[in-house]
């Protein structure tokens, strides 16, 4: 065997750009075929969230009547290139609505987070192409702005593929000109809906602020974003959230279950709760923002002039004679102002029912949707016998077996 | 049976040419008509003393060819062809080679040993022949005559290299080692035997493992090997040499009790002996630094420390005396060791050899090594002040950022200034220094680089310089440029140092490619290539216009070369040469600029041109495609998007040929990577070439001379199609899944114990999920169902690749990823699949433990898939 050949590589430089540029084009290759692949299951998961709401929806009869049947949107990229009045009716169907408290949620410590609600608008932000949009709670377009959300901006080297969307759930708080994140539905392309909100919470803190989001405002980054304080609801976490200082005006608290996914819609695992210490908006307000004498509520009319709210499958508070409904030229899917007289309505085996209700007119054309029931119930017990901070506190007595709980709320009381 | 060549064999070594062919003919047709006959004419010819040395010496190659082929189809049929003769023909062959061993005439013996050593490859596997060991060694006990003893060790040796080791019983071993032993030691023994027997030692260490395992048995060895690297004669000496750095590599964790004897040894040769064995002996001590990197880097590697190899760290212990013999050796340069590729002296091994001990050992050699580099680097002999910087330079790869940078910090300016030296080879070593400390202390991200805003421009000024130096030293300087800009690449604003400097710095490499002052093409490829890395490296947008300036004046190049007169092969591929260099620019320029929304236009301004000119690329050749216009056309389909469907008429037949092109792998990959690239460009658009296009995919995929990396891009490939044309894939699946199939059965059969066959393995596999997660999102959204049949088929092949210890993380990712793709594509019918199985719930759970996000981001999108169908 003739013996190896000992001349080894001599002062050469490691340049071997030939393999180097094989490799980068390799590299790209691979990266947009990630990019494919992650594109074609995007469109999936946001088909999911859409086929998951009951369809048709009722809310928006009221301008439907005169356009065509809401488009197929087949992925939040599709839907955030949706104008007007489609876009409007596709993104009031995403949000996550939390119902109201109308009793206290059983191992409220264990199971659940609390957290301080910002005053705000409430609304839904989309980074994709380049831009961002935010859409209050019906649909319409809050702001168009750049941010340092993935793919929020036209910044070079910053936009990633086309298909890194994000999806935010966010309340926009006014005086500071900030969105507090609430939760997190999208990150880069890939779906959170599916995921628990333990998960979904702890992806957020741990992805937003590295996307520099949490800055300050810039050229590239109009709005700063901002994390909520989010807490264990143990006796501690509840009061750092009822009283601990806040950077912003708290509205009333809400209680995540842990164990939830993020369900579009109302659903009863996401709470909110309110007093009259944590909220200026305790009571509900009219146009003019006075609290009325009495109870106000909006429910839709429905074909056989039922008037219902806006839960699945929707509770009946009354009906309109169909003379009336005639007369006054209303159609069935507006939405209708009542008031409750004094008296009108009352609990029934822990049920609320309405015997008195007074039309007062359509409500505001900005609606999207009926009152829920937990709203008018907690509305109603606000006005009389309201759950109170105490009440919260109590059920979650701490060093104390499970069973001795609820016989220690009702001591309590 | 044998019959009368010799005449035969004469003419066809006959000075007239007529003569010459009809002899050759004639022997052709022997050996058509009747082989077994023909190769016994010939031993009988090479065996016989009578004859002519030119008969026999022709005889003996026309037999050797008869037998062995460097191509492995043509040795596999002359195996066979040697295996079908008839045994009593075989025997009488076998005996007039062996006894050609003992003829006077040197040339036949040496023939007849390599010829016995090609019939023992072939037979011995076979289990035949076996006593053929005990016959050799049967010469060696005898006083016979010392020729013979000669040409037998010879024939051993060959034998050992022919065969593997457990082709042989231990016994054989033994006794081969012995009678080499013998041979080596016998100082009455004259010298050619000697030779043959330290020779044959060199082939037969492979064999020895169970002797060496062994201390007495391995003791002996070792004496003998030490002894013989001391003996009288040169080429013994550096046989000996030969063996022990065989040794150091094989037997490095055996090596401890005779480490201190070695060192003198070698100490010894590197100081006194004639260079041949010198260099033998530096290369022992490079060898074992080989080893030694190569253990720290399996502890590195390893998760726990016990798994590594036994690391005795020789380098460590040796350095106080290894150093100074190596920096000694960098005194001796000779003049012009620049120019030639072919030279290695002693300054060139000992310097190399210096690099692997800084490698092996880190921050400790750089106390022993500046003394040598502050006493030398200001003396007025250049040898002096080269050697000085050769030694700076060859440690900067092992010690510690922080150990380096300050010695870099200091040393910079000095450096700089030294491109100014008056010797030729210093500056070449100063500028290699520089491209070292640009590679190694300068490497992204910046933050930490020995080079500062401050100092830039005037590092930037004295490059610029050099490279109007000696083809040598531009070489030297065009790699300083090159790692110079790789510290900027991704390095976001802090890369606009370079703009400034940008449009001189490619003026500069544009001036040195077209330099004519050397007749070496490193320089030309160096200067473009080094272009390619100051494209990667600018900032866009602020260099678009430079760079379009660029992208025009290369394209202006690459259409010159097709005016180039091509007279001969020669020309043509000097012609190919420099269109790969332009090509390679071009593409870099189209990934840079098509990279960023504000320049894209200018790619997709210039598409058409390139185009055109890639096409005429192509022309140039008849057969082959040019692999660097096709990487560049990859790139630019993903710039124009859906408007390259205009060039695929044109473009098709070189896709085509390149698909076809099994001979040249790369080509091929390069290909199929092209065709990923077309697909996403064009999705549907590019139907009316799948026809095409699949066939060669599939036929690639059958072919078993195709190289194998070229197999795992095709399954990638075809998700690549099936996720362009959707539904349409219809028509290939009958084809494309007993593929798919029969690949992920390959997986679960092949070798693990290989590294190469694990990565091989891993590839595989993430091909075929790729091809598995394209086909079934190209279905979803009709065709859902064509894919119910192989659902089985896919998670059993998921599950045993989730129990595959051997998975890296890719395979994990697509995996995961094409879990969720079958729940998509397939939903509520999977729901028995998954219910059935239940692994998918460990490996998510193993998911969500990875650091990697990606990992868990995929992860977290499958279960929400997999949580649609199985809840």
């Amino acid at each position: 065997m003739a013996p190896h050949d000992l001349r080894r590589p001599f002062k050469r430089a490691a340049i071997s750009d030939q393999q180097r540029r094989r490799e980068l084009a390799l590299q790209r290759q691979a990266q947009q075929r990630a990019d494919s692949h992650a594109r074609a299951r995007a469109l999936a998961s946001s088909l999911l969230a859409l086929q998951s709401q009951p369809q048709p929806e009722p809310e928006f009869k009221q301008e439907v009547e005169m356009e065509p049947p809401p488009a197929v949107v087949s992925s939040v990229l599709e839907a955030s290139k949706l104008k007007g009045s489609e876009a409007r009716r596709w993104f009031a169907r995403q949000l996550m609505l939390p119902e109201w408290m109308i009793d206290v949620p059983p191992h409220l410590d264990r199971d659940w987070y609390v957290f301080p609600r910002p005053a705000g608008k409430r609304c839904f932000v989309v980074s994709s192409n380049g831009t961002t949009v935010s859409r209050l709670r019906n649909g319409s377009v809050l702001h168009y702005f750049p941010s340092a959300l993935p793919n929020g901006a036209r910044i070079k080297g910053v936009s990633g593929p086309a298909s890194a969307y994000c999806i935010l759930d966010c309340i926009f708080h006014e005086s500071d000109q900030t969105y507090y994140v609430i939760d997190m539905v999208s990150w880069r392309g890939y779906s959170l809906y599916d995921c628990t909100t333990e998960f979904r919470f702890f992806w957020l803190n741990s992805k937003l602020s590295e996307t520099g989001a949490c800055n300050p405002p810039s050229t590239y980054h109009r709005y700063r974003f901002s994390i909520v304080p989010i807490y264990d609801c143990d006796q501690m976490g509840l009061h750092a959230a009822y009283a601990g200082s806040v950077p912003f005006g708290r509205d009333g608290l809400l209680f995540y279950n842990k164990h939830a996914h993020y369900q579009t819609g109302s659903t009863p695992l996401a709470v909110v709760w309110k007093d009259e210490h944590c909220s200026q908006y305790f009571l509900d307000t009219d146009n003019k923002g006075e609290i009325p004498a009495q109870q106000q509520v909006v429910l839709e009319l429905q074909d056989d002039g039922k008037l219902t709210t806006s839960d699945d499958p929707p509770v009946v508070f009354g009906s309109l004679d169909g003379e009336f409904v005639q007369k006054s030229g209303l159609h069935s899917g507006n939405f209708l102002r009542f008031a409750i007289k004094d008296g009108g309505a009352q609990v029934v085996d822990g049920k609320l029912e309405m015997c008195d209700i007074q039309y007062m007119g359509k409500a505001n054309r900005a609606r999207a949707f009926a009152d829920g029931y937990s709203k008018v119930f907690f509305q109603y017990t606000a006005r009389h016998s309201p759950l109170r901070i105490d009440d919260l506190v109590a059920s979650i007595q701490p060093h104390l077996h499970e069973d001795e709980k609820t016989t220690d709320v009702e001591m309590t009381d | 049976m044998a019959m009368e060549i010799t005449q035969v064999l004469l003419s066809a070594q006959s000075p007239d040419g007529k003569i010459r062919s009809s002899a050759e003919e004639v022997l052709k047709q022997l050996q058509e008509q009747n082989l077994p006959c023909f190769l016994l004419s010939l031993s009988a010819e090479l065996s016989n003393d009578q004859k002519p040395p030119e008969s026999r010496r022709l005889a003996g190659i026309i037999l050797k060819n008869s037998l062995d082929a460097k191509d492995s189809a043509k040795k596999e049929e002359l195996s066979q062809r040697w295996v079908n003769i008839e045994p009593s023909v075989k025997a009488q062959i076998k005996e007039s080679l062996l006894k050609t061993l003992g003829s006077s005439v040197g040339e036949a013996r040496h023939t007849s040993s390599q010829v016995i050593a090609k019939i023992a490859s072939i037979e011995i596997p076979r289990m035949e022949w076996l006593e053929v060991i005990a016959q050799l060694l049967s010469n060696m006990s005898q006083q016979g005559p010392p020729a013979l003893k000669q040409a037998t060790l010879e024939t051993l040796g060959y034998v050992c290299e022919e065969i593997s080791p457990q082709d042989l019983e231990q016994d054989q071993v033994n006794a081969i080692l012995t009678a080499v032993a013998h041979g080596m030691t016998q100082t009455s023994q004259n010298s050619e035997v000697r030779l043959a027997a330290v020779r044959a030692l060199y082939n037969a260490l492979d064999f020895a493992q169970t002797n060496f395992e062994n201390e007495m048995e391995r003791n002996f060895i070792m004496k003998v090997v030490c002894e013989t690297a001391v003996s009288n004669e040169l080429e013994i000496r550096k046989a000996a040499f030969e063996c022990l750095v065989s040794i150091s590599s094989m037997y490095y964790e055996v090596l401890e009790p005779y480490m201190e004897t070695l060192f003198t040894l070698t100490a010894n040769a590197v100081k006194a002996d004639e260079e041949p064995v010198a260099l033998q002996a530096i290369e022992f001590w490079s060898s074992i630094c080989d080893e030694e990197i190569q253990i720290q880097e399996e502890y590195d590697g390893a998760e726990t420390a016990s798994s590594g190899s036994l690391h005795s760290h020789f380098v460590e212990k040796a350095l106080l005396l290894l150093v100074p013999m190596l920096l000694e050796t960098l005194l001796k340069q000779e003049e012009d060791q620049d120019q030639d590729d072919e030279t290695w002296n002693l300054s060139m091994a000992g310097g190399t050899c210096l690099g692997l001990v800084a490698k092996t050992v880190g921050d400790a050699i750089v106390p022993l090594v500046m003394p040598f580099v502050e006493g030398n680097i200001t003396k007025s002999d250049w040898h002096c002040r080269e050697a000085a910087t050769f030694a700076f330079g060859s440690i900067l790869e092992g010690p510690s950022v922080e150990k380096l940078a300050p010695l870099v910090h200091a040393g910079l300016e000095f450096l700089l200034n030294a491109m100014k030296d008056q010797n030729c080879h210093v500056k070449d070593t100063t500028a290699w220094t520089l491209g070292r400390i640009f590679e190694v202390l300068h490497s992204p991200p910046v933050t930490h680089s020995v080079i500062t805003a401050a100092s830039f421009p005037r590092i930037m000024s004295v490059l610029l310089e050099s490279i109007k130096d000696a083809p040598n030293v531009s070489l030297k300087v065009c790699g300083a440029i090159y790692f110079l800009a790789h510290g900027y690449e991704d390095a976001g604003p802090e890369s606009s140092i370079l703009t400034p400097f940008l449009g001189e710095v490619i003026s500069a490499l544009l001036l040195t490619a077209d330099r004519s002052d050397t007749g070496n093409s490193r320089l030309r490829a160096s200067a473009y290539e080094t272009l390619n890395e100051i494209v990667r490296s600018s900032r866009i947008p602020e260099t678009a216009n430079i760079l379009c300036q660029l992208l025009q004046e290369i394209m202006k190049r690459l259409g010159q070369t097709m005016e180039i007169q091509v007279f001969s092969s020669d020309d043509r591929e000097k012609q190919g040469d420099l269109q790969a260099l332009l090509c390679g620019v071009l593409q870099v320029l189209v990934q840079k600029l098509s990279a960023c929304d504000e320049t894209r236009f200018i790619i997709q301004q210039a598409a058409d041109g390139m185009m055109v000119l890639f096409l005429k690329v192509f022309a140039c050749r008849s057969s082959t495609v040019h692999e660097e216009a096709m990487l560049a056309i990859g790139a630019l389909a993903y710039a124009t998007g859906p408007e390259f469907a205009k060039y695929m008429p044109e473009f098709y037949k070189y896709l085509d040929m390149g698909l076809q092109n099994f001979e040249e792998y790369q080509v091929c990959s390069i290909s199929v990577g092209v065709v990923g690239d077309i697909c996403r460009a064009l999705d549907d658009k590019i139907l009316p070439f799948c026809d095409g296009i699949m066939t060669h995919l599939l036929k690639d995929l059958s072919n078993s001379m195709l190289h194998r990396s070229v197999k795992p891009p095709i399954f990638s490939c075809f998700g690549d199609i099936a996720l362009a044309i959707g539904e349409h894939f219809e028509k290939y699946l009958p084809y494309a899944m007993p593929m798919l199939q029969g690949a992920s059965e390959l997986c679960s059969r092949l070798e693990t114990a290989d590294e190469d066959m694990i990565d091989y393995g891993n590839q595989l596999r993430h091909g075929i999920f790729e091809a598995y997660s394209g086909i079934l999102q190209g279905f979803k959204s009709s065709k859902a169902e064509l894919m119910m049949p192989y659902g089985g088929h896919l998670l059993q092949f998921i599950e045993a690749v989730f129990r595959d210890k051997n998975r890296d993380e890719g395979v994990t990712k697509a995996a995961v990823a094409v879990m969720g793709d079958l729940a998509d594509t397939l939903g509520p019918n999977t729901k028995i699949l998954f219910k059935d199985c239940t692994f998918h719930i460990d490996f998510l759970g193993e998911c969500f433990q990875s650091d990697n996000d990606q990992l868990k981001e995929t992860a977290t999108w499958t279960q929400g898939m997999l949580g649609r169908v199985v809840s």
